[in-house]
């Protein structure tokens, strides 16, 4: 194992015990806090595959943006603390749905890309080719998040708004 | 150098994660948040496969992900908080209406 395959792994525990602590946390806002952990670990994880400009969007935009969302999400609706009353009674069997899951994936991966022979030769990527990859060959897709996201933005403002009793 | 099943099995852990959690989870936020991570899951497989295959269009389509993302989060914390106001609770089981 190589260097960065050590600092892969423990960044990839600590965002997997991150993530099993979200789905498991008694108090949502321990929920939201596990969140960030998890989403600054796969923020990390581009870093070291060398996806720079991905890994710093990763940490503004969901650990600074998303996250502060969910906050005032998890403060505007109050929630009631303890498992009982945040989980459903189905758990048993969305931990059997997802642990088939997760048996279908690591097959399917283990099927498809044999262990040792698959490496990835990590090139540092500069936030230059990634913005001329964008404005080169993806302007259309570009514009059109850009649009998803406008109508996203008018479409919550008009939602979470206030009916005015005239 | 890093194997790339290594990757995809990390980013299979963080999708089976996030099933559990949008199938066990009452609380509308907490679905949201769940959702979250199976986007992060696909973020993680596109970025590996693009250095992988050396095209950088992976990073790309992983910055759109992250975009509509944010619209998703934006949108649904909306719908949460407009059954808040109507009907006092976010658990997503009570949320029947249009159950047949």
């Amino acid at each position: 194992m190589t260097g960065q395959e050590y600092a892969f792994v423990v960044l990839a525990l600590v965002g997997t015990v991150g993530a099993v602590r979200l789905v498991t946390a008694k108090n949502v806002v321990h929920a939201a806090l596990y969140l960030v952990v998890t989403l600054a670990m796969v923020g990390s994880i581009y870093l070291v595959l060398g996806a720079e400009f991905v890994g710093w969007v990763q940490i503004l935009i969901y650990v600074g943006a998303i996250v502060i969302l969910f906050l005032f999400g998890l403060m505007l609706t109050k929630a009631p603390i303890g498992r009982e009353s945040l989980d459903n009674q189905q758990r048993g069997l969305a931990l059997l749905v997802a642990l088939a899951v997760l048996a279908g994936l690591v097959f399917l991966i283990q099927d498809a890309f044999h262990w040792g022979d698959r490496k990835m030769n990590l090139v540092h990527n500069t936030t230059g080719e990634v913005g001329r990859s964008i404005f080169q060959h993806y302007v259309l897709p570009f514009e059109a998040v850009s649009f998803i996201l406008l109508a996203a933005l008018i479409g919550a403002v008009v939602l979470a708004r206030r009916e005015e009793r005239e | 150098m890093i194997r790339l099943p290594l990757v995809l099995f990390f980013s299979a852990v963080l999708f089976s994660t996030g099933v559990y959690g949008v199938l066990a989870r009452r609380n509308g936020v907490l679905v949201l948040m769940s959702i979250e991570l199976m986007l992060n899951a696909v973020n993680v497989n596109l970025v590996a496969f693009s250095q992988y295959v050396r095209d950088i269009g992976g990073q790309v389509f992983a910055l759109f992900v992250i975009a509509v993302a944010a619209a998703e989060v934006g949108i649904g914390l909306a719908i949460v908080i407009l059954i808040f106001r109507n009907r006092e609770s976010i658990n997503v089981d009570e949320v029947s209406l249009l159950k047949w």
